[in-house]
């Protein structure tokens, strides 16, 4: 699909629940050539991290939102022209979108009061050349009081000399030690400076338009970008400052430190966590699983299952096909606290957390319906999720409408955790190492012997505003004694 | 239009709607017989009997627990609280079951709580009280504090009216020492209607009840020294006109918050906040209150001049203003 005219390309709504995303990378720079669906940027948000296709073929014309920032759905991040179209000139930005691209707001002389942050002035006559966006004199320039003392400058004065582009400094108070009142800079605004001296022209606040011909393109190429990238005319009425916000105080890196941002998905977690510790009583209780049997089926069926079929059964597997069938038994670890009522789930979709590369973050993608899968089922839709994680393809659907969530960190030698619950959900069951351990077991003649047996700790977190302690530890004992004797035939 | 103190319009306007709705009576402590503490029902008895003017025994509760029962009932009860310290026996009653009666069951609660309140003569930590802030906390009641005798009828008559539990204050200090016009006639006095006492350029006072007269005398003697204050009498708190009070300070861009309720938790602050939220960029000095200090009303002559805003605070507080 050739594009005949510049196509914008938009901050994509990545599920319901999303509302903005990061840029973490963009695969194609200005002026490079690109394909109808060819991967363009990769954008991370609180549920995914995924690419953006190009909407159409033809040349990057314009990146408008940097790696790292992030921005609203449906924001607009670049503009693919069609192919043999010359790239023009990055117009400037309509206006900053962060306040950290806006010019320093503070000269290095001491900032002025709080109070001095007004509103912008109303857009006079576009002077010829003005700067893009300079600092507005009112709320740069110390208010002295003649003997170079800084005096407050109250919210109503604040506000009138920005609409009139008057520099408080400029007026003389007859306030409180010398502070302009409203009183005085009315007067000032109506009779003007005693001295003559014009107050200065304020700045405007959006660009100008830029000259015709650097935003068109040339004659013989398709039609122009639409001017719809051009700066709006300025508003009518005073706009809400432009003004870079007065910024949270940054944090900064100590000698020894270094300072690392949040991705979406840090964020997403970081909030996550904290939000299911307030919302939900968490408990944990432990079980000791000896998976004998387990291991002795596991064993007859890799072959056969990675020969025929490719997957590989994995003890997470068969932990997610018992824990499913002690589900049953126990419905309300598969269940939700809504307002006042509890919410008992007749389907089971199973989250499965997998970890990302080198630790840094997590996803829990869910198998839905996994009550409909058998154990050949259930280890491919886990190695499905779990590939597809690792290599950013989920979909948001992917990792929604969870009812309970398997995590595993005894892959890497854990024995023992609590983790936290995912919400709404009310249980969170935690697979832990296999080890073998001198166990004493009954011989056949009913006497106790130690025995080696590869043994498991299975750790259930459990929301106790639902779940009792009883009712976890008799869900957990049916768990375990589907693991023990674990039946081939009747899974 | 004959001049009436505030205590007679206001037992004209009750007088009026008994004669108007039967279903409108009167219920309190001594009201009958001896014609209420303060006399506003003085030959109700005579004129409508005793089963419409009731001599209730010496319970809040029963007063106000009595009228709660017989609005639901349909009919109009005025109560009297002989002094509206008193309301507290009968917070219960009031709060649980008058306030919350419309949300819960959708019945409408038409009652009149008379709360004769305020100080200024030395009655002492349980006769002096102005506890309207602790009601207009509460969803469901609606709280008026008129000021004037015209405003005292007109009020009276809404609150009757009213399909809600309305609190009436009427502040003891005004009965006999305010008089103006009222006119015979039946009117009304809508709710949430704030009356600019007086008007100015330089400095806003809001306020209610006795300290409208107090910043009266405050803003004349600041006349005469060239500052022209602005009076806003809010004559009803629930619901109270804030469209009234943000064009006043965004006109002076200076405001006195004034009550002769205690400072904390006083309905100032609530006013102060909405200004500040609201109109701060008109704000020409920080919002200031003048109030009771915390601490019950003192009965000393000396100390309750002390504990009560008088003219010469409010002036030197409004002169601070003006040359900030």
């Amino acid at each position: 699909m050739a594009t005949t005219s510049a196509v914008d390309v938009v901050m994509p709504q990545m599920g319901v629940s999303v509302s903005e995303g990061t840029i973490t990378k963009w695969l194609k720079q200005e002026g490079e050539q690109i394909a109808a669906d060819e991967p363009l940027l990769e954008i991370s948000t609180d549920k995914v991290d995924t690419e953006v296709p190009s909407p159409g073929e033809g040349v990057v014309q314009q990146i408008l939102v940097q790696e790292g920032e992030t921005v609203e759905v449906g924001t607009k991040l670049a503009v693919i022209a069609p192919a043999g179209a010359e790239v023009a000139a990055p117009e400037p930005a309509p206006a900053a979108p962060e306040p950290e691209a806006a010019p320093p707001p503070e000269p290095p002389a001491p900032p002025p009061e709080p109070a001095a942050e007004a509103p912008a002035p109303p857009p006079p006559p576009p002077p010829p050349e003005p700067p893009p966006a300079p600092p507005e004199p009112a709320q740069t320039a110390p208010v002295t009081d003649g003997a170079g003392e800084k005096t407050f400058v109250s919210p109503v004065v604040a506000r009138i000399a920005a609409e009139h582009g008057v520099d408080v400094a400029q007026v003389s108070g007859t306030g409180r030690g010398g502070r302009v009142t409203k009183k005085d800079i009315m007067a000032f605004v109506e009779t003007g400076p005693p001295e003559a001296a014009a107050p200065p022209p304020a700045p405007p606040e959006a660009p100008p338009e830029p000259p015709a011909a650097e935003a068109e393109a040339p004659a013989e190429a398709p039609p122009p970008p639409p001017p719809a990238a051009a700066p709006a005319p300025p508003p009518p009425t005073p706009a809400p400052a432009p003004t870079p916000e007065p910024a949270m105080a940054e944090p900064q890196a100590a000698a020894g430190e270094e300072l690392e941002p949040m991705n979406a998905m840090r964020r997403g977690i970081a909030e996550h966590m904290r939000r299911s510790l307030d919302t939900s009583a968490h408990v944990t209780t432990v079980f000791e699983i000896d998976l004998s049997k387990v291991v002795a089926i596991r064993n007859r069926l890799k072959p056969e299952y990675q020969r025929s079929y490719g997957v590989n059964p994995t003890y997470l597997a068969f932990i997610a096909r018992a824990t499913i069938e002690a589900i049953k038994n126990w419905p309300w670890v598969n269940a939700e606290i809504r307002g006042e009522q509890i919410v008992i789930k007749k389907y089971i979709n199973l989250g499965i957390a997998v970890a990302l590369e080198g630790g840094h973050g997590l996803i829990v993608p869910v198998v839905k319906n996994a009550e409909g899968l058998n154990l050949l089922g259930l280890a491919r839709a886990i190695a499905d999720v779990a590939e597809r994680s690792r290599t950013k393809k989920l979909t948001p659907d992917d990792v929604q409408g969870g009812t309970f969530t398997i995590t595993n960190p005894g892959g890497w030698g854990a024995i023992i955790g609590t983790p936290i619950i995912s919400q709404p959900q009310v249980a969170i069951l935690d697979v832990e190492a296999l080890v073998k351990r001198p166990v004493v077991v009954q011989d056949e003649g009913g006497q106790d012997v130690i025995a080696i047996r590869p043994m498991m700790n299975l750790c259930l977190s459990y929301d106790h505003r639902l779940v009792d302690g009883a009712y976890a530890a008799q869900f957990m004992k049916e768990l375990r004694e589907n693991l023990e004797t674990f039946d081939e035939g009747a899974y | 239009v004959a001049e009436k103190t505030y205590l007679q319009a206001i037992s004209d306007g009750l007088r009026q709607e008994m004669r108007r709705d039967k279903r409108v009576f009167v219920i309190g402590e001594d009201v009958g017989v001896y014609g209420g503490a303060f006399k506003v029902t003085l030959g109700f008895q005579e004129e409508f009997g005793p089963w419409r003017v009731i001599d209730a025994p010496l319970s809040e509760t029963a007063i106000v627990g009595g009228c709660t029962g017989a609005a639901i009932m349909g009919l109009r009860p005025v109560a009297e609280m002989q002094f509206s310290d008193f309301i507290s026996c009968g917070w219960d009653q009031l709060v649980t079951v008058a306030a919350k009666q419309r949300w819960r069951a959708g019945t409408p609660v038409p009652m009149t709580v008379r709360l004769p309140s305020g100080g200024g003569f030395s009655g002492g930590p349980f006769h002096s009280q102005n506890p309207e802030s602790s009601f207009a906390h509460i969803p469901g009641l609606k709280v008026v504090c008129p000021a004037t005798p015209e405003d005292a009828k007109g009020l009276l008559v809404t609150a009757i009216e009213d399909p809600n539990p309305v609190l009436y204050f009427e502040h003891k200090h005004l009965y006999r020492r305010i008089k103006a016009e009222v006119p015979d006639d039946r009117y009304t006095t809508p709710f949430g209607q704030a009356r600019i006492h007086r008007e100015g350029d330089d400095v806003s006072v809001i306020t209610w009840g006795a300290m409208v007269w107090t910043a009266a005398e405050a803003a004349q003697q600041l006349e005469d020294e060239g500052i022209s204050v602005e009076i806003v009498d809010l004559r009803t708190l629930v619901p109270w006109d804030k469209k009234a009070v943000l064009e006043s300070v965004s006109k002076t861009s200076k405001v006195l918050v004034l009550h002769e309720d205690t400072h904390t938790g006083g309905f100032g602050g609530e006013i102060a906040a909405t200004i500040a939220e609201e109109v701060f960029e008109d704000l020409d000095a920080p919002v200031k209150r003048l109030t009771a200090p915390d601490s019950p009303v003192p009965f000393s002559p000396p100390l309750e001049k002390a504990f009560i805003p008088q003219v010469d605070g409010v002036a030197s507080a409004l002169r601070e203003l003006a040359e900030y």
